[in-house]
């Protein structure tokens, strides 16, 4: 059970309040890490959550990328320990090179925010322990930016080298191969565009992101 | 010395864009049946001191490829002028 789960907030984050409940909730241990900060406290995973890093002026993600926080991250993904990034979090990872691609404007240009049902493609990653390729979660999606894309080379490897975890049942987005998550080449840096932190009770609509969480808390 | 750039970034090309498909939908209601593959990129100014006009350009270019634009999606073309 990883106990301590540090959850980067960046100016604009928004979703670190409910990712620390949800950690905590299922078990595990979470303390918020400012972005400025170039020391992650030797928790043993990383949360970079949903929100708005830096205003997301330029592209999403592409200012948050040079928080000095980011360098410590890219080590301790380097180093294999476990690295989530939910939505916003999804598209600092792919800015910060840590997962290949990039998520561009949902196709029709609407901000989504629905439950959305998602199915796990891929197992061999941090959110997979527990579950089994074909399985159906519902979780909820909040974007305008979730519309994943990679060049035709790059896609080919994803799905050779199982890097897709989640695709959605009914693309929302115009994601690429209805990509709602991918991993990088070792499996212990994910990122997904839905929110688990936000299906952890049935009081929310589901429960099925507390799966998810609590195979990244027990990696 | 002192240069200004433009720099134009676009969706490469292969690149779906949404916003570029949204325009293109909603022209013929103005009468636009005419029109065809809408690209929608953005302009980015700046001035940048350097010795010469080469050497201004070698920095925009390295600044588009390290931060201004996204190479997975985006490709950039660069102005140079002096002011």
């Amino acid at each position: 059970m990883t106990r301590r789960v540090g959850v980067i907030r960046f100016p604009g984050t928004n979703c670190e309040f409910d990712t620390v409940d949800a950690v905590r909730v299922l078990g595990g241990e979470a303390e918020i890490l400012w972005h400025g900060d170039s020391s992650l406290k030797n928790v043993e995973a990383i949360v970079i959550p949903g929100g708005f890093a830096h205003g997301d002026y330029l592209r999403c993600g592409a200012i948050a990328r040079f928080s000095p926080v980011m360098e410590a991250v890219a080590s301790f993904a380097r180093e294999g320990g476990p690295v989530l990034g939910i939505c916003n979090g999804f598209q600092v990872l792919t800015e910060a090179g840590l997962l290949p691609g990039a998520l561009q404007k949902n196709v029709g240009m609407k901000f989504l925010c629905s439950m959305q049902q998602v199915e796990f493609v891929s197992t061999q990653n941090v959110l997979g322990k527990g579950s089994a390729a074909g399985d159906r979660l519902q979780i909820p999606i909040n974007h305008f930016e979730g519309n994943y894309v990679c060049s035709p080379e790059i896609l080919s490897r994803l799905e050779t080298q199982e890097q897709i975890v989640l695709r959605y049942t009914d693309n929302p987005n115009g994601s690429m191969k209805d990509i709602a998550g991918v991993c990088n080449e070792s499996g212990n840096v994910v990122g997904m565009m839905p929110h688990p932190e936000r299906a952890t009770s049935a009081l929310m609509g589901s429960s099925d992101g507390a799966a998810l969480l609590k195979s990244f808390l027990s990696t | 010395m002192r240069f200004e750039a433009k720099i134009e970034v676009s969706p490469r090309d292969g690149i779906a864009n949404p916003e570029g498909s949204t325009i293109e939908r909603a022209l013929p209601a103005l009468g636009f049946e005419m029109t065809h593959n809408v690209r929608v990129g953005k302009l980015i100014r700046l001035e940048v001191e350097a010795e010469s006009v080469d050497a201004a350009r070698l920095l925009v270019e390295d600044m588009c490829s390290r931060f201004l634009t996204n190479p997975v999606i985006e490709d950039a073309s660069v102005e140079v002028l002096e002011i």
